[in-house]
């Protein structure tokens, strides 16, 4: 009983220093989004999930390390701080790096293969199956001549 | 014929492979191919009064060089780029790229320059400007300030026999 006694105090003890270790734990993680304004931080994300790093390529602008891609989200940040909307910051990225900034590049006539080009797979398979499938109901009757009709008739008076 | 039908997608397939193996996935090619060179003003390495603009190169074929102390490739490309400057068919300007350890000015001084000014990028802005990747980026400007040519990576004397001097002849420098 006096052992238990003195184990919950111990127990409370031991949490009650944990206590500030825990706090101080979760402090830093708290001071992690390191703009002054969460909003424009948001659309920076947003816009930036959708950009190519130009450095580790195929990983977006959003969550790349490589300096150069923070550089480009600190130039988006300041843009966007600017008054200027994701398209014009977009604009601006392209007029330098090239539709290759871009996960998804624009429609126009060097790209109509790359957009295209699933439907037009998908029109020759389709194509391909139907045919297949035309194919396949042709089948040639067999011929019937009037003897084994007559034989066919006839067994089927005997019923 | 229809026997010989997956073969003959097959080998087109692994002609778009074996083509996609051998591009070069860091030559972005630059918009700013035929388009001014963005205008912008920088202080100069180791004179910070004086100042560099594109607009002073107005009437000259020029390269524009962007490079870093820190930058290895850039000190493999520095004797061609000495070479280029002795041969005086065309100034290079030495865009010093994100610079933070400032050590830009020894390393000249020790190395040799073979640029005619050094303009100090030091946050980087005026390399995003021009759709800079990495060091070293070279770009050639002409007479009226329009981008011509763009090289990403060191410029070996091959390079330069093979992109640069037919450029240059086009544009009688």
């Amino acid at each position: 009983m006096k052992l238990g006694r003195i184990k919950s105090i111990l127990l409370a003890m031991l949490l009650a220093f944990s206590l500030p270790a825990l706090a101080n734990e979760a402090a830093p993680k708290q001071a992690l989004p390191n703009a002054d304004d969460p909003v424009i931080e948001q659309r920076m994300v947003k816009l930036a999930e959708d950009l190519r790093c130009l450095v580790c390529q195929n990983e977006s602008l959003a969550g790349s390390h490589a300096e150069l891609a923070e550089d480009l989200r600190r130039e988006i940040r300041a843009q966007m701080k600017a008054g200027k909307d994701d398209k014009q910051v977009i604009a601006y990225l392209t007029e330098r790096y090239g539709d290759f900034v871009l996960y998804r590049p624009p429609f126009k006539p060097e790209t109509w293969l790359l957009w295209l080009g699933p439907v037009l797979f998908l029109g020759i398979g389709g194509g391909a199956w139907v045919m297949t499938l035309r194919r396949r109901r042709v089948v040639p009757a067999a011929p019937v001549d009037e003897k084994r009709r007559a034989a066919a008739a006839q067994l089927l008076e005997e019923k | 014929m229809k026997r010989w039908l997956p073969l003959v997608l097959f080998v087109v397939l692994v002609g778009f492979f074996a083509r996609g193996l051998f591009l070069n996935p860091r030559e972005v090619p630059s918009p700013f191919i035929g388009r001014t060179a963005p205008a912008f003003t920088l202080p100069l390495v180791g004179d910070a009064n004086a100042s560099f603009s594109p607009a002073d190169m107005k009437g000259r074929v020029w390269m524009l060089n962007v490079w870093a102390p820190w930058c290895v490739s850039c000190r493999q490309e520095h004797p061609v780029l000495m070479q280029i400057a002795e041969g005086g068919r065309i100034p290079i300007v030495g865009l010093n790229w994100k610079d933070k350890a400032r050590e830009a000015e020894a390393l000249l001084a020790r190395a040799g320059s073979p640029y005619v000014a050094v303009p100090e990028d030091l946050d980087g802005r005026v390399g995003i400007a021009y759709g800079v990747t990495g060091t070293p980026e070279t770009y050639l400007i002409d007479q009226t300030g329009i981008v011509r040519l763009k090289h990403i990576g060191p410029i070996s004397p091959e390079v330069w026999k093979d992109k640069f001097e037919p450029k240059l002849k086009e544009l009688g420098a």
